[in-house]
């Protein structure tokens, strides 16, 4: 095809054990959204690794503007017109807005210069950014904007984004959108990743879906539903969580002023926290990532004490530990699974016992039961469905789905009294992430309260009973999650002062 | 082109493999190096590893100081053991041993010419006291100021040893001794005697705790809670606070039990193999210890085996120094070069080792 940008023509890339993508073909034009889908593991990230030099393909070729494409790293594929903004960032906290930028160019101009380059290519396309602000202070959604810029300086024709909404609000993901049009309309073509499939149809002209490494369809996502879509990734029907009706009943966990500062120099400090949970009811907290969910939930597991300003079922919990709350029916799940809620190295017993071993009775005077703790780890496979060959396999060795499945399997079946889990379905393919879903909303249903941090408002909406979202470490009073609209959100999670909207609203005018 | 991929798990064949190669990997340098200075590779070899145990001359000689010098290293190397697994990193043995002789050595001497059998056992909790004590300035230094445990310790191994010097010519000092450095000897004072338990056996006392240690630390480690918290601390210390694991509390504990140990190997020695509190009694025991850790890869059973094979070179190369000719400094690079190997061997359990050729670029 003549205006084709990139081809791509019977790619393929193979582990050891694995095929990762095998003959995958298909075509970006200039000046469209083209979006790439399918589940974790599928061979999103493989696939644009090899685009972008990271990674050689092992048979196959690529045709980037008539010109036979094979870039041997990053650098190559950045002269020849391909920028990427990962999901994850890779920025110093301590430099500035300017410093970083010229960290990852090739050859920086003087920093007059590019100060003066980074405001006029923020403002050209709505995305305004001080080049001297310290990136420490900048906000999720400010901190993805240098890198875009960082991109957009080198007039990419082709920009692959992966995941790029995950840490925006509603607003910010609406700012994004307009820059990405502007783009496209100046022929720059975007290969786009996410998970969320109303932005794909928002979007995208185009979409590739893969499964198990192979293109398995391809379609206008503006055809189709959400709902056709996921399950043109997953190859099967999909199950909607459903919910029953339940009256809450009494309040089982509240929280009064908690005011807490943050362990970290570049955390966030939490301001005079209210919130209160029923009985068989689930509480959705919405927020952008960084705005205090690690802190407030670091206060209810006990890890942070926060003495007087933590009432569990009548009693003050506050300057407990988080065994003590343990034993008391406070159960947490943190955001981070290896690492902090389990250990990588360890094994899947051994990680059984790390937060079972009150509430379970996996020790006698100090002794470990690992019949016991083994049983335990056993029950959670089987309950929850996590694949593994079995319980002495370490940690690591699982899939991020699969080990979060663990995770919040570990502490369901503990019959938690309250339970708070953050940011319980991040990074986990559609079928694992309801099935998690279906697994909090039984666990309300039979009486406990349910605490949901995410950031993924489609899930709250999904979930939660009453809404409520963090901002700079305050919590908006929790409104009934039925009838709200996503602007009402966006509000909530910008918070009262909405200085956040008025200065895009600026940029963008 | 050699590449390394990270297993999923770390294998369990190479764990236990990499010792051994690391052993035949140093035989091999080692000869070379032992070539090099002019010496039979082999010859050098059999004086290190076979002669100490085998010889018919030396053979009786040497076989009880395999375990003379063995029981200390791995009583102190079993302390250390639980601080490295848990990420604390008390490199002070030396001055807890220093300081727990003192103590141990002080109450025996208190109590002269006494021959009540109290008074050992008095010695050696009065040792194990006094490493405890040297211990805990680094650990509460580190709960309460968060200084550097590595530091605090190390530098408090050169005050141990001027206490040391001081005590040995001052207060511990041998009044019938006219004058020269050193207490009384304790070959001569039965009660506080730290005497072989079979004639010439090499086994006395610090040999009995240090099997005890071993099998009290693999109970703690494999069985108990307290051990389960030390591993999780080391491996994951977020996912160690969220477990509840107070990690004031832990440091303590592991630098008190790797204190309490080295001050018990530091009594058991002064009163056994050296005999008296002298200037340079201490041999560096609570140094070489940490080699032994790691040698024995922070296992209980494996620290029981590196302790006999440091022991082993040890001896073997007092030896090979004595029969060969060999400098010290040969040995010390041998005993150098096990150590080395067996780090960098280390990468086996956790990576597959890939032979790649070289990819083809069009």
């Amino acid at each position: 095809m003549a205006d084709a940008l990139l081809t791509l023509d019977g790619l393929r890339k193979a582990y050891p054990g694995v095929v990762a993508n095998d003959d995958v073909s298909f075509t970006i034009k200039p000046g469209e959204v083209h979006a790439l889908l399918g589940e974790n593991g599928a061979g999103k990230s493989t696939l644009v690794k090899m685009i972008y030099g990271l990674v050689k393909p092992d048979q196959g070729a690529m045709v980037l503007n008539g010109v036979p494409f094979t870039p041997a790293n990053p650098a190559a594929a950045r002269a020849a017109g391909v920028a990427m903004v990962f999901q994850h960032f890779s920025l110093f906290d301590a430099l500035n807005v300017a410093e970083n930028i010229a960290l990852g160019m090739d050859n920086p101009p003087h920093p007059r210069e590019l100060s003066q380059r980074i405001r006029d290519v923020s403002n050209a396309y709505g995305l305004p950014l001080d080049p001297d602000r310290t990136v420490g202070d900048l906000s999720a959604g400010e901190r993805q904007r240098v890198e875009i810029i960082r991109c957009l300086l080198q007039d990419p024709k082709l920009l692959i984004m992966d995941e790029p909404t995950s840490v925006l609000t509603p607003q910010e993901v609406e700012i994004l959108f307009t820059t990405l049009r502007k783009l496209t309309a100046e022929g720059t073509a975007i290969l786009y990743i996410s998970h969320k499939l109303e932005e794909i149809r928002a979007l995208c002209e185009h979409a590739t879906i893969l499964r198990l490494g192979q293109v398995v369809d391809t379609c206008d996502p503006r055809e189709k539903s959400a709902r056709e879509l996921a399950e043109m990734m997953v190859g099967s029907t999909l199950h909607v969580p459903s919910r029953a009706e339940v009256a809450p009943g009494e309040v089982i966990l509240s929280v009064d002023g908690l005011s807490l500062k943050s362990a970290t120099e570049f955390g966030t400090n939490l301001h005079d926290i209210h919130l209160e949970v029923r009985a068989g009811e689930v509480l959705g907290i919405g927020g952008v990532a960084g705005n205090g969910q690690d802190e407030l939930l670091g206060a209810l597991s006990g890890e942070a004490l926060a003495p007087g300003a933590i009432t569990l079922k009548g009693e003050a919990i506050g300057h407990l530990g988080p065994n003590p709350r343990r034993s008391r029916g406070l159960l947490t799940a943190p955001e981070e699974r290896l690492g902090h809620a389990a250990a990588p190295d360890m094994s899947l017993t051994e990680n059984a016992l790390l937060t079972g071993s009150v509430r379970k009775h996996l020790t006698e005077k100090g002794f470990l039961k690992w019949g016991a703790a083994e049983a335990f780890a056993l029950r959670i496979i089987e309950a929850f469905d996590v694949r593994t060959p079995g319980p002495d396999n370490a940690a690591r060795s699982l899939s991020g789905g699969n080990l979060q499945k663990f995770v919040i399997g570990r502490e369901i079946l503990q019959n938690p009294d309250v339970l708070a889990v953050n940011q319980p379905t991040w990074g986990v393919d559609a079928s694992a992430a309801a099935d998690i879903r279906q697994a909090l909303l039984d666990l309300a249903h039979h009486g406990a309260a349910v605490i949901v941090i995410s950031q993924d408002l489609d899930e709250l909406m999904e979930v939660a009973d009453r809404f409520t979202a963090l901002n700079e470490g305050r919590l908006a009073d929790p409104v009934p999650t039925r009838g709200l609209t996503v602007e009402d959100i966006g509000l909530m999670m910008g918070g009262i002062s909405g200085d956040m909207t008025d200065d895009t609203a600026e940029g963008a005018a | 082109m050699i590449r390394l991929e990270k297993r999923p798990s770390p294998s369990r064949f190479w764990a236990t493999a990499t010792p051994i190669l690391a052993v035949i990997a140093t035989m091999i340098a080692g000869g070379i190096m032992f070539a090099l200075l002019g010496k039979d590779p082999l010859e050098a070899i059999r004086t290190i590893f076979w002669d100490p145990l085998f010889h018919e001359t030396f053979g009786p000689y040497s076989r009880p100081q395999l375990l003379v010098k063995a029981g200390p290293l791995i009583l102190i190397a079993i302390g250390l053991s639980l601080g490295f697994r848990a990420g604390i990193w008390n490199i002070g043995a030396e001055g807890q041993y220093i300081v727990g002789a003192i103590c141990g050595a002080g109450v025996g001497l208190a109590f002269y010419p006494t021959d009540s059998v109290l008074l050992f056992p008095a010695m050696v909790l009065a040792g194990a006291l006094g490493g405890w004590a040297w211990a805990m300035i680094p650990g509460l230094l580190k709960v309460k100021f968060g200084t550097n445990e590595i530091l605090v310790s190390l530098m408090l191994v050169y005050v141990a040893e001027s206490m040391l010097a001081s005590a040995s010519q001052g207060l511990l000092r041998n009044p019938e001794g006219m004058g020269f450095p050193g207490s009384r000897n304790f070959k001569e004072f039965p009660a506080g005697h730290n005497a072989e338990i079979f004639t010439n056996s090499g086994m006395h006392w610090g040999v009995v705790a240090a099997f005890i240690a071993v099998i009290f630390a693999y109970i703690l480690l494999t069985r108990h809670m307290l051990g389960f918290q030390v591993r999780l601390t080391g491996e994951a210390p977020r996912a160690a606070k969220f477990a509840g694991v107070k990690p004031a509390r832990l440091i303590l504990f592991s630098l008190g039990v790797s204190g309490a140990l080295a001050g018990m190997a530091g009594m058991f020695e002064v009163t056994g193999p050296a005999g008296q509190v002298s200037i340079d009694f201490n041999s560096g025991y609570g140094f070489t210890a940490i080699i032994v850790a790691f040698l024995g890869r922070l296992n209980p059973i494996g620290i029981l085996l590196a302790g006999l094979l440091m022991a082993l070179t040890y001896i073997g190369g007092e030896l090979a120094q004595l029969m060969l000719g060999l400098p010290g400094a040969a040995i010390q690079m041998f005993q150098g070069m096990l150590l080395f190997f067996l780090l960098a061997m280390d990468v086996l359990s956790n990576y597959r080792v890939r032979w790649l050729r070289k990819e083809v670029t069009s």
